[in-house]
């Protein structure tokens, strides 16, 4: 016994080092912390004060100077008409890919987490994350080929004679356009497309941790397949559904590149944040602005758990 | 048996491959109605396969399962008149302890009045009165056992499936549960079918008990039959343990069967040239081996004769120092001859 502990020193700084750390948990614990915890905090959180404080001043605008002075005018335009246009029309559209994405992604996710072998699920799994290896605005603009009227949906719509589908969409109002590249049913096709990864991913972890037993209890039970989806199956994927429409809702919610290339070029906030930081010169009104989607996610999350989206976890 | 009733499950002829693997290979039994039916085996004797069988998780590849005289071929589970708690209860974790133990009766659309009433009954003979709003990860291992048997007797199944419903309750408590389930099984009158690995269960609650082993069916009797006189080498291996001596060692010490068990606490440990009664056998041999158990001590004596004989004996007034102080003692064996199960190996 003492040979052995006689033995520890002689092994030399970095063994003594580790069972110097060994012997103090919580310093450990800490010194891990530490680098996220000042990045968060320095980083993230004192970005996100300065934001606030900026949306505390105003543009002069007659010089178009930014006047440190603390004043609530700035939130004040954020309530005028236009900006209320701007807002509503970000929120549906978020709302419209968040539904869109979970109603297309929620299928794939419950194949992939129940069905799938394990050879047919590192396919998926490739085939779902494979469109985030590459260039978001490649993608984005590749898009904007597929979906403009010279396109491959127009030519694809008209070699199966539904064109006149494809005009009647087109003609709808408020969500149509000239084109579909130049249309809000575009905009929401795009914005499915690169949010979709963020939907199923977290939707089939969520499937995945639904025990077999559960479902065969159900069933056991006298459910049918039908009642067993829905008194069980979908309560104990809400989490997941949940998760995943935060991604979608706050990065459709933020988003600025997409409204500038697909659609009608009726502003989007994200538009707006980044013309005013540019060329506008206005930071107040840029922070002001960015500090919306902020408290949309806020009032977005706290209805989901007030409605029990995150009861099952 | 009654031959007007139809007995409460039937096997005919019913096989389950997984590709090469036989995991039930051409079963026939019968469990009569009302019975408490034990199907005993170690993992992967087959005997989880037929209890998916019944309750219609699985089909079987050949044969046919009834139930109540009703052949359950291509019969989905949830339109089997048989309930089961699972090893891992399934308890749901979204619902409450109430929710879960109504579910049954929810599906049915029973009326919401007489749906409440039947599930605190329900947990009232099961001693959670009062727990009804907690969620399941709020109750113990023993709690949420209990919910998982109400959920499953409140819809008055036919037949009751317990899959190793006490595997993962501590000893004491598991044997507290054996005392309930069994009290609980007379009281409902419903067929109970017990699924385990542990002998004691067996033993101690069924009415009958079937010995699986790979996937067949070693014997089927009532506890006693299959202590006292298992049929085969691993039914004697397996429920409690065994001597189990054959070919020339048998022939050594019992003299004509080529196989044969006797159970240690059957033997008796005496003094050498000790007088023996005409209607036993005996055995010398010494002490080789000295195992203190606290309420007994198992003694590996070698025989003069060659192999080995395992005794068990009550430490009346043994104690471990005086009992590891017998190793090297030159004894006596003496057992009734009647104890001698011949077996086919």
């Amino acid at each position: 016994m003492s040979a052995l502990a006689a033995d520890v020193p002689a092994r030399g700084l970095l063994r003594r080092f580790s069972n110097f750390l060994y012997r103090r948990p919580r310093l450990t614990l800490a010194l891990l912390l530490l680098p996220p915890m000042l990045w968060l905090g320095v980083v993230y959180l004192g970005s996100l004060a300065a934001l606030l404080a900026q949306s505390m001043f105003s543009v002069d605008d007659f010089s178009g100077l930014t006047v440190y002075q603390p004043t609530l005018k700035t939130y004040g335009e954020l309530f005028q008409p236009a900006s209320l246009d701007i807002i509503l029309r970000t929120v549906v559209m978020a709302a419209s890919v968040t539904l869109g994405c979970a109603v297309i992604g929620f299928p794939l996710a419950y194949y992939m987490a129940r069905f799938a072998g394990l050879r047919a699920k590192a396919v998926f799994y490739l085939a779902v994350m494979l469109p985030l290896w590459s260039n978001y605005l490649v993608r984005v603009y590749s898009w904007k080929l597929i979906l403009a009227k010279e396109g491959v949906i127009t030519w694809l719509f008209g070699l199966v004679g539904l064109d006149s589908l494809l005009d009647w969409i087109l003609a709808l109002p408020v969500v149509g356009g000239p084109s579909l590249s130049a249309s809000y049913v575009g905009m929401w096709v795009v914005f499915m497309y690169i949010w979709l990864p963020y939907m199923i991913l977290p939707v089939e972890a969520a499937l995945e941790r639904v025990p077999r037993s559960l479902i065969e209890a159900s069933a056991d039970l006298g459910a049918h397949p039908r009642q067993t989806f829905r008194n069980v199956i979908l309560p104990l994927a809400v989490p997941g559904i949940a998760a995943g429409s935060i991604f979608t809702f706050s990065l459709t919610l933020g988003d600025y590149i997409i409204p500038n290339l697909i659609g009608n070029s009726r502003p989007f906030i994200g538009m707006v944040v980044y013309s005013y930081q540019g060329t506008a010169g206005n930071i107040p009104g840029a922070a002001a602005f960015t500090l919306v989607p902020i408290l949309v996610m806020a009032l977005y999350l706290a209805a989901a758990k007030r409605l029990g989206a995150f009861d099952a976890l | 048996m009654d031959e007007k009733k139809p007995s409460a499950v039937s096997f005919r002829g019913v096989s389950r491959h997984y590709g090469e693997v036989r995991a039930a290979d051409s079963l026939s039994f019968d469990i009569a109605e009302g019975e408490f039916f034990s199907m005993l085996g170690p993992s992967g004797s087959g005997k989880t396969t037929c209890l998916r069988l019944i309750a219609g998780f699985e089909q079987p590849t050949s044969g046919e399962v009834l139930i109540r005289g009703l052949s359950m071929a291509g019969v989905p589970p949830y339109e089997r008149d048989v309930n089961t708690v699972f090893q891992d209860y399934a308890l749901f974790p979204h619902m409450s302890v109430a929710e879960n133990v109504a579910y049954g009766l929810m599906i049915r659309k029973i009326p919401k009045a007489e749906r409440a009433a039947r599930t605190e009954a329900m947990l009232a003979m099961v001693a959670l009165s009062g727990m009804g709003q907690r969620k399941p990860s709020q109750l113990s291992g023993g709690q949420r056992q209990r919910v998982a048997l109400a959920r499953a007797l409140v819809n008055q199944p036919g037949v009751l499936l317990l899959d190793e419903p006490l595997g993962a309750l501590d000893l004491k408590l598991r044997e507290q549960m054996q005392v309930e389930l069994k009290a609980i099984q007379r009281q409902v009158g419903i067929t109970f079918i017990y699924v385990t690995h542990d002998q004691g269960e067996a033993l101690s609650m069924s009415d009958r008990i079937a010995v699986f082993n790979k996937g067949r069916i070693e014997q089927i009797g009532r506890p006693d039959e299959i202590y006292e006189h298992p049929a085969t080498a691993f039914v004697a291996g397996f429920v409690g343990v065994s001597n189990i001596l054959s070919g020339a060692e048998a022939a050594a010490v019992a003299g004509a069967p080529a196989a044969f068990s006797i159970r240690p606490e059957k033997i008796l440990l005496a003094a050498p040239g000790a007088p023996v009664p005409g209607d036993s056998c005996f055995a010398d041999g010494t002490i080789a081996s000295v195992l203190y158990l606290g309420a007994s001590t198992r003694f590996g004596v070698a025989l003069a004769k060659g192999g080995e004989l395992i005794v068990i004996e009550q430490n009346r007034e043994e104690t471990a120092v005086s009992a590891s102080a017998r190793q090297g003692q030159p004894v006596r064996l003496i057992w009734q001859r009647a104890h001698i199960q011949e077996m086919r190996t």
